[in-house]
């Protein structure tokens, strides 16, 4: 029988832990590394003057949004503006309850393995769209309403190549836990980035543009659409929107870790160590991309999506069944 | 105990939302209202030990369907559709067929017994529903499968702009 | 009171309910489909609690709610697609306004 009472409990607390870690290793970090990375790759320094060499930037950055108004259009649809972040928030931070940290002795630390674990991310993922829409239809702002319509045709067409690519592993490890994906991954050649190479890429590419980044970030382009749906955001909850965002991304980046790279396993250094390493290998890639790349046009991303990724994921799909059965 | 305070937080959610969705003369909001809804299923069936329905449930209805839906709704309707009659002359008439369904089903339903068959779930639905799908279930599948396919061309037949 | 099929069934009949009553009254089309989402899901949240209580041994009930919740995407899709294309023709999306096949 469940102990209700202490189940709750647990969740609170573990809600907490997650939603720290989030907006400090995910959000915080994140946007400084993406400043630091971005000055590295254009040659010039990043932020350089908020505590030493710019590590305090972020922080500062925080404060000055905490302290900002809440401003809400005239016309705005006041609830649904104002829940709209806390979708985005909250479903960046669900993604992680079921991606594996590493272990500590034999208990592996992770907040539920479900043995659904992979439905589960790809289900929290696809409801971050709703708050998308959401916002950019209640800011009552032709911009806003734009960028949120082009983020839904554009994450709901690469919802399926990342689904093909998730099917594809789960095949192959014979489990949809990702604990158990992590399991099936024995060693370098074991892992699945290269058993598995074409869902690699294609897992890669459609992540990357399903977290709206760089060459894919038609919803929030700023020399076009203003910032997108979050044009009219201010204060906390634009903050709100860029922490699930951040989450996402980093979640993004812990799952292609789990899935493909191993997860927590490698050799000599600690389980935990090797994770953080992998994931942050796997956000510089993006951010690598992010700064060299140019945006795409939305006919060339649809094409993409629906031409090239799609086929190719079904095919690899047919190729696995191929390769498990026989 | 647990369970049913589960389950009448969750029917509480579902319903609430559901009045929300069938009443609201904003259509956007009777469109999100959709969401607490369908999330509420997905916890029902998580309490009818089917994770996996519930997954799915969540990644089809609100992942897709929703987002569809609310797409159609940000295309067609200017605005919040608030500006037109969102409901037509047979209220009265929806609300008696509604309400006799909703008594004749209840009646149905209290007054029958249903004998507990034998047996029990597997502990982890996942691989039995993809066995049950790959074997006595194989034709549903196959029908399904062809279904979609013409459905997805069908849509983009219809949806297509004639030069 | 112990958790029993009866809940779920008392359930699923209210929420057919609405269901039906979106479906005879509401004059946007994509609002009579959200009816028709309402009374599927009822329907699902039936199939699957039969399984548990009635017929745990097989897992036909969630099978089955599956392929219902496949075909309700493919008739979202369809759908909406038909309504995007009256609206394109027609520049409505009120069922009673759409009328150009009655004499």
């Amino acid at each position: 029988m469940v102990n209700w009472p202490l189940e709750i409990v647990k969740a609170g607390l573990l809600a907490v832990v997650i939603f720290t870690f989030m907006a400090i290793v995910g959000a915080m970090f994140g946007v400084l590394l993406e400043r630091k990375v971005g000055g590295w790759i254009q040659a010039r320094l990043g932020p350089k003057h908020v505590g030493p060499q710019g590590l305090l930037q972020t922080v500062a950055d925080t404060v000055k949004l905490l302290q900002k108004e809440h401003i809400t259009p005239r016309a705005a649809d006041v609830a649904i503006f104002n829940t709209a972040p806390l979708i985005v928030a909250v479903a960046g931070l669900m993604s992680w309850i079921v991606i594996p940290f590493g272990t500590l002795g034999d208990r592996v630390l992770i907040v539920r393995d479900l043995n659904i674990g992979i439905v589960f991310f790809a289900a929290m993922g696809s409801v971050t769209v709703i708050g998308i829409l959401a916002g950019g239809w209640a800011s009552n702002n032709k911009y806003s309403l734009l960028g949120g319509l082009r983020s839904a045709s554009q994450m709901i067409s690469y919802e399926l190549p990342l689904a093909m690519a998730l099917i594809a592993v789960a095949m192959e490890a014979g489990t949809l836990s990702t604990v158990g994906i992590v399991n099936a991954q024995e060693g370098w050649l074991g892992s699945f980035a290269f058993r598995q190479f074409p869902a690699f890429v294609i897992f890669l590419i459609s992540a990357t543009a399903e977290v709206n980044r760089v060459p894919f970030d038609l919803p929030e382009a700023e020399s076009e659409l203003v910032a997108g749906y979050f044009s009219e955001y201010t204060g906390m909850r634009f903050a709100l929107f860029q922490l699930g965002e951040y989450g996402e991304m980093f979640a993004m980046a812990a799952m292609t870790t789990t899935l493909f790279l191993g997860g927590w396993r490698g050799p000599l250094l600690p389980p935990l160590v090797w994770f953080l390493l992998k994931m942050y290998a796997v956000v510089f890639f993006l951010m690598w991309v992010r700064w060299t790349y140019p945006r795409f046009r939305l006919d060339q991303l649809l094409n993409l999506s629906w031409k090239v990724l799609l086929p190719a994921g079904l095919v690899w799909i047919l190729i696995t069944g191929y390769r498990i059965t026989f | 105990m647990g369970q049913l305070a589960a389950f009448i937080i969750l029917s509480i959610v579902t319903l609430a939302s559901a009045v929300v969705v069938v009443g609201s003369k904003n259509i956007v909001r009777s469109a999100l209202s959709l969401i607490p809804t369908l999330l509420g299923i997905a916890g029902l069936y998580i309490l009818l030990h089917a994770e996996y329905v519930a997954g799915i449930q969540v990644l089809i209805y609100i992942g897709a369907i929703t987002v569809l839906i609310l797409f159609v709704i940000m295309l067609t309707e200017q605005g919040t559709g608030a500006r037109f009659r969102q409901v037509n002359e047979q209220v009265l008439a929806g609300v008696l067929a509604a309400a006799v369904l909703a008594v004749l089903l209840m009646a149905v339903f209290f007054g029958t017994t249903w004998a507990p068959g034998p047996g029990a779930l597997p502990q982890y639905t996942a691989p039995a529903i993809g066995s049950t799908f790959l074997s006595s279930a194989i034709l549903i599948f196959i029908v399904t499968s062809f279904v979609l396919l013409v459905a997805l061309m069908g849509a983009i037949v219809i949806a297509r702009r004639e030069r | 009171m112990q958790l029993g099929l009866t809940h779920f069934l008392i359930l699923s009949a209210l929420l057919f309910s609405l269901g039906l009553f979106a479906v005879l009254t509401r004059r946007n089309v994509v609002a009579i489909l959200m009816g028709i989402e309402l009374m599927l899901n009822a329907a699902n949240i039936n199939l699957v609690a039969f399984n548990k209580y009635v017929a745990p041994a097989a897992l036909d009930g969630q099978v089955f709610a599956l392929v219902v919740i496949t075909l309700a995407a493919c008739e979202a899709g369809v759908g909406l697609a038909l309504v995007m294309s009256a609206y394109r023709h027609l520049e409505t999306v009120h069922a009673d306004e759409i009328n150009i096949m009655k004499w």
